[in-house]
């Protein structure tokens, strides 16, 4: 486990850089994870973000394509050009969950 | 990132059972969610998964496959013989895609959807598209091109080639 500061906040990750307590994580830590990514979050990044984080504490799980497609009404075409290169990953980084565990 | 990693991969589908669709879908999908670039050719009769009146149909072999088990995948299983009995592939199908859809694997013409809409390419074989006598009216609107052999192999510069 390492600690890092970001946007004056400590917070825990793993060896990733996936946040481990997500009781650390506020607005202002995900618009610092999101720069580091290379991303200036505006509200469409919101929405994503949103819903993971509201699906998350519904199943404690991050969703996945299909779900941000169908429930989240966020298009697969969206995710790709919101988070390039590997939508899911960033936006559970920046959104304070784990790495996503799911194939699809 | 480590130093090694794979940048773009060239994934071949051959073959026409859900078997043999689903693991190149996902393997394509999975390398666009890491970042990766991906091609998809579909060859012979790994083409169904692009034909529109054939995507949405395509079943389980039961036939010559003695790993298929009743009632759950790691269930009894089934004599061999037993697969050839009409309406088994129907069935093994049928219950697969359920099981697909609680892991939210989307069917094959969603799932092209989707892989396409991520930054995909999807490419047909022109040998079997000849052989098969099937024009681009045929194919769903994600089919980017159908591609000699030789094309194949120029647009996977660079690229791991997985075949299945």
């Amino acid at each position: 486990m390492t600690q890092k500061q970001v946007a004056r906040v400590t917070i825990d990750v793993d060896d990733e850089g996936y946040m481990t307590n997500h009781a650390q994580w506020n607005r202002d830590v995900a618009a610092a994870l999101a720069k580091e990514q290379g991303i200036e979050l505006a509200d469409a990044h919101w929405k994503v973000l949103d819903f993971i984080d509201k699906d998350f504490k519904e199943r404690s799980v991050v969703p996945g394509m299909r779900r941000m497609n169908k429930i989240g009404g966020i298009p697969t075409k969206d995710l790709y050009s919101l988070f390039p290169d590997g939508p899911i990953k960033k936006a559970a980084k920046i959104a304070g969950y784990p790495k996503p565990v799911s194939c699809v | 990132m480590t130093d090694n990693r794979i940048d773009k991969v060239s994934i071949i589908v051959s073959r026409g059972s859900l078997e043999g669709v689903y693991p190149g879908l996902i393997m394509a999908n999975g390398a666009r969610m890491e970042g990766i670039d991906a091609n998809l050719f579909f060859t012979f009769f790994g083409l169904h998964a692009v034909v529109k009146k054939k995507m949405d149909h395509i079943k389980i072999s039961t036939v010559g496959n003695p790993a298929l088990c009743v009632p759950t995948p790691m269930g009894m299983g089934v004599p061999t013989w037993m697969g050839a009995i009409p309406g088994m592939s129907w069935i093994a199908t049928a219950m697969m895609k359920k099981e697909m859809e609680k892991i939210d694997i989307p069917p094959v013409g969603e799932f092209i959807e989707m892989i396409h809409d991520a930054g995909a390419c999807i490419y047909a074989c022109k040998a079997t598209v000849d052989m098969f006598k099937l024009t681009k009216d045929d194919f769903c609107p994600q089919v980017d091109k159908v591609l000699t052999v030789g094309e194949f192999y120029q647009k996977s510069a660079g690229a791991q080639i997985i075949f299945t």
